[in-house]
C-alpha cells in the first residue's frame, strides 16, 4: 500500500513538473532557445502566491491567477527588453542573457526573502482524502489535476487554435510568417508570456503542498531540462508524459534509495538520454 | 600610444614585481586570488570563448582537480601535487563523456549538459564517504617537506600561479596562430559553413574542451594546494562556474588577454565590495554578478576589450583635433 502511495504522490508532483516544463519546451520549439532562468520563474510564482496569501488573504484561485498573471507580464517584459536583442546575436550572449537573469533573480530573492524555507499558511485546500488505504492530501490532488488540465490546454492552444497556428508559423519560418501578416515579435512575446505564466502557476500550485526557499529555482530549472530532454525538445504533449515519468522516478528512487539520491537518479538519466536518445521520446533531433 | 609589444612587457613586469612592491599580506592575497581567477577564466576561454561552446558547468573540472590532490594525500599519504595528473586525466575523461554526445547537436545542448553534470557531481561528492561527503577533505596541516608545497608566505604561491598562467597564455597564443585556432574561429562564426569547408567540427570542439578541462583541473589543484581544504560547494558549486564565465566575458571572451583584463577589474572590486558590505554582502555580490552578465549579453557581448578596440581609434582622432 505504501508503494501505491509513493507512486500516486510522484505522479501528482510529476504533473506540476510537466506544466512548468511545457513552458520551457514551448520557447525551445519557437526559437531554439534555452531559458536558464525558467526554474527561477517557478520560484517567483511560489513567492507571488505567498505574498498574495499573506497580504491579501487570497484563496487558491486568487493566488494561482495572480502568479500566472505576474509571471506572464514578467515573461513578456524579459522578451521585450532582453531576449529580442540577443536572439540573433552570438551564442555567448544567448546563453549569458538568461543565465545572468537566473542569478539576478535567485540572489535578489535570497536578499529579499532570506534563505529560510517558507510554506503557505493553511489554505482552504487543507485536509486529506482517504481512498482505499492511501492518503491523498486534497491540495496535492487539486494541484496535480489543475496542472494536467493546463498542460493539455496549452497543447490544444498550440494545435487547435488560430493563435497556436500563428505561433507555430513563426517557429517554422519567421520570414514566411511575416509575409502572411503575422507579427513575429508579438508572437514570440506571447510565447514568453505563456511560458513564464505556466511556470508561475506551476509554482503557485506547488506552493500549496511543499515548503520552499529561493534556491529551489536551480533544482526546478534542471528538472525542466531533464523533462524536456526526455519528452523531446519542442513537444508540449511529450513534456506531459515525461513530467509524469520523472515525478514517478523521483518518488520511487527517493523511497527505495533515500531522499538524497532522487536528484542523482534524475540527473544521471539526463546524461544517459544525451548518449542514447538525444531527440527525446517524442521529439525530432 | 603604447605599442602592443611595449604594453605586453609592462604587463609582464607589473605582474612579476607586484608582490615585491605591494608586499602586505592583504595585497598578496588579492594577487593570488587574481591569478587563480585569471587561470580558470583563461582555461574556460579556450572552449567557451574561442570555440563558442558556452560551458556553464566548468566547476566540474575545477572540482575534480581540487579533490584529487587531497584524495591521494588522505588515502595514501602522497604529496598533494601527485594528484594533479590524476585530476587532469579525470577531467579529460569527463570532457569526453559530455562532449562526445552533445557536440553532435546545437550549442544549447552542451550548455544544458554542463550545468546538469556539474550539479550531479556536486551532489554525488556530497554523499560519497570516500571523498569526505559533505565535510570534504583536508590537506597536510604542516608540510612534511618542500614537496608538500605548504608555505607560510603567499609569495611562492604567487609565482607558481604566475608561471602556470604564463604557460596557459602561451599555449593559447600558439593555438591562435595554428590551423587548430582557425578551425575554432570558423566553428564559432558558423558551424555549418565550417563543416562544408571540411573542418572536422566535432573533433575540434572535443579537443578544445579536453584542453580547457585539463587546464581548469590544474586551476582547481592549485587552489586546493594553497588552501589545503575542499568541500563539495567550494569545488563544484555553481558560483565557481559563474566566476569563470563573468571574468572571461567581462574582459572579452575569445581573446587572449580578455580573461586577464576581466580578472584585473573584477577581483580587486570584489574584494572592495566584500570589505564594504562585510560577510553578509556576498549575496549582494552575486546580484551584481547576475546584473553584469545580463548587461554584457545585452550590450557588449565582446566584452571590455572589444569596446576599447572600437573606442580607442575615435579617442585618438579626437586627441589629434
Amino acid at each position: 500500500m505504501v508503494v501505491v502511495q509513493v507512486i500516486v504522490g510522484g505522479l501528482l508532483l510529476g504533473a506540476i513538473y510537466a506544466l512548468f516544463s511545457s513552458g520551457l519546451t514551448l520557447i525551445w520549439g519557437m526559437m531554439n532557445f534555452i531559458n536558464f532562468a525558467h526554474g527561477e520563474f517557478v520560484m517567483l510564482g511560489m513567492y507571488v502566491a505567498f505574498l498574495v496569501v499573506v497580504w491579501l488573504h487570497g484563496g487558491p484561485a486568487v493566488f494561482g491567477l495572480a502568479a500566472a498573471l505576474a509571471l506572464f507580464v514578467l515573461g513578456v517584459g524579459v522578451y521585450a527588453s532582453l531576449i529580442r536583442h540577443v536572439i540573433r546575436g552570438p551564442m555567448l550572449s544567448q546563453i549569458l542573457s538568461t543565465f545572468g537573469l537566473a542569478l539576478l533573480l535567485r540572489y535578489t530573492a535570497f536578499w529579499i526573502f532570506s534563505a529560510n524555507f517558507v510554506s503557505l499558511p493553511q489554505t482552504s485546500l487543507a485536509g486529506t482524502l482517504k481512498l482505499g488505504g492511501i492518503f491523498l492530501p486534497i491540495a496535492q490532488l487539486v494541484a496535480g489535476a489543475v496542472a494536467i488540465v493546463l498542460t493539455l490546454a496549452l497543447h490544444l492552444l498550440l494545435t487547435r487554435t488560430t493563435i497556436g497556428s500563428r505561433l507555430l508559423a513563426v517557429a517554422e519560418d519567421r520570414a514566411a510568417a511575416m509575409l502572411m501578416g503575422i507579427r513575429p515579435d508579438r508572437m514570440q512575446a506571447l510565447a514568453w508570456g505563456l511560458s513564464a505564466g505556466a511556470a508561475g502557476i506551476a509554482g503557485a500550485l506547488m506552493a500549496t503542498s511543499y515548503p520552499w526557499s529561493p534556491s529551489v529555482g536551480e533544482t526546478f530549472g534542471l528538472i525542466a531540462f531533464v523533462v524536456v530532454a526526455l519528452g523531446g525538445f519542442g513537444s508540449v504533449i511529450g513534456s506531459l508524459y515525461a513530467g509524469l515519468i520523472i515525478g514517478l522516478i523521483q518518488a520511487v528512487s527517493a523511497f527505495y534509495l533515500g531522499a538524497i539520491y532522487k536528484d542523482i537518479v534524475v540527473y544521471g538519466l539526463f546524461v544517459a538520454l544525451l548518449w542514447l536518445r538525444p531527440q527525446g521520446l517524442m521529439g525530432k533531433a | 600610444m603604447l605599442s602592443p609589444r611595449v604594453g605586453l612587457c609592462l604587463l609582464g613586469a607589473g605582474l612579476l614585481l607586484y608582490p615585491l612592491i605591494l608586499s602586505g599580506p592583504f595585497y598578496r592575497d588579492i594577487g593570488v586570488t587574481f591569478l587563480l581567477a585569471a587561470i580558470s577564466a583563461s582555461a574556460w576561454n579556450i572552449v567557451g570563448g574561442y570555440a563558442g561552446q558556452v560551458s556553464v558547468g566548468h566547476s566540474m573540472f575545477f572540482g575534480l582537480g581540487a579533490y584529487m590532490p587531497l584524495l591521494v594525500y588522505t588515502l595514501w599519504g602522497w604529496p598533494p601535487i601527485a594528484g594533479i595528473p590524476i585530476g587532469i586525466a579525470l577531467a579529460i575523461g569527463l570532457a569526453a563523456v559530455i562532449g562526445l554526445p552533445t557536440f553532435r547537436l546545437t550549442g544549447h545542448y552542451f550548455s544544458m549538459a554542463t550545468i546538469a553534470v556539474a550539479e550531479l557531481i556536486r551532489i554525488l561528492f556530497g554523499t560519497w564517504d570516500l571523498v569526505g561527503a559533505a565535510i570534504g577533505l583536508q590537506g597536510p596541516a604542516v608540510g612534511r617537506g618542500w614537496w608538500d608545497l605548504t608555505f607560510r608566505n603567499e609569495l611562492p604561491y604567487y609565482y607558481i600561479f604566475l608561471a602556470v598562467l604564463a604557460v596557459l597564455l602561451l599555449t593559447t597564443a600558439a593555438i591562435e596562430r595554428r590551423r587548430f585556432g582557425f578551425y575554432l574561429r570558423a566553428i564559432k562564426a558558423s558551424e555549418r559553413a565550417a563543416k562544408s569547408l571540411g573542418v572536422p567540427v566535432r573533433q575540434t570542439k572535443m579537443k578544445a574542451l579536453a584542453l580547457s578541462a585539463a587546464f581548469t583541473s590544474v586551476a582547481g589543484s592549485l587552489y586546493v594546494i594553497k588552501t589545503g581544504f575542499i568541500d563539495p560547494d567550494s569545488g563544484f558549486g555553481i558560483l565557481i562556474s559563474v566566476q569563470m564565465l563573468i571574468v572571461a566575458a567581462l574582459g572579452g571572451a575569445g581573446t587572449l588577454f580578455g580573461p586577464l583584463i576581466g580578472a584585473l577589474i573584477l577581483i580587486p572590486s570584489q574584494t572592495v565590495t566584500n570589505s564594504l558590505f562585510g560577510g553578509g554582502g556576498s549575496g549582494l555580490t552575486y546580484i551584481l554578478y547576475g546584473g553584469i552578465i545580463v548587461l554584457i549579453a545585452r550590450f557588449e557581448p565582446g566584452g571590455l576589450l572589444d569596446l576599447w578596440y572600437r573606442l580607442a581609434p575615435k579617442l585618438r582622432k579626437r586627441a589629434h583635433v
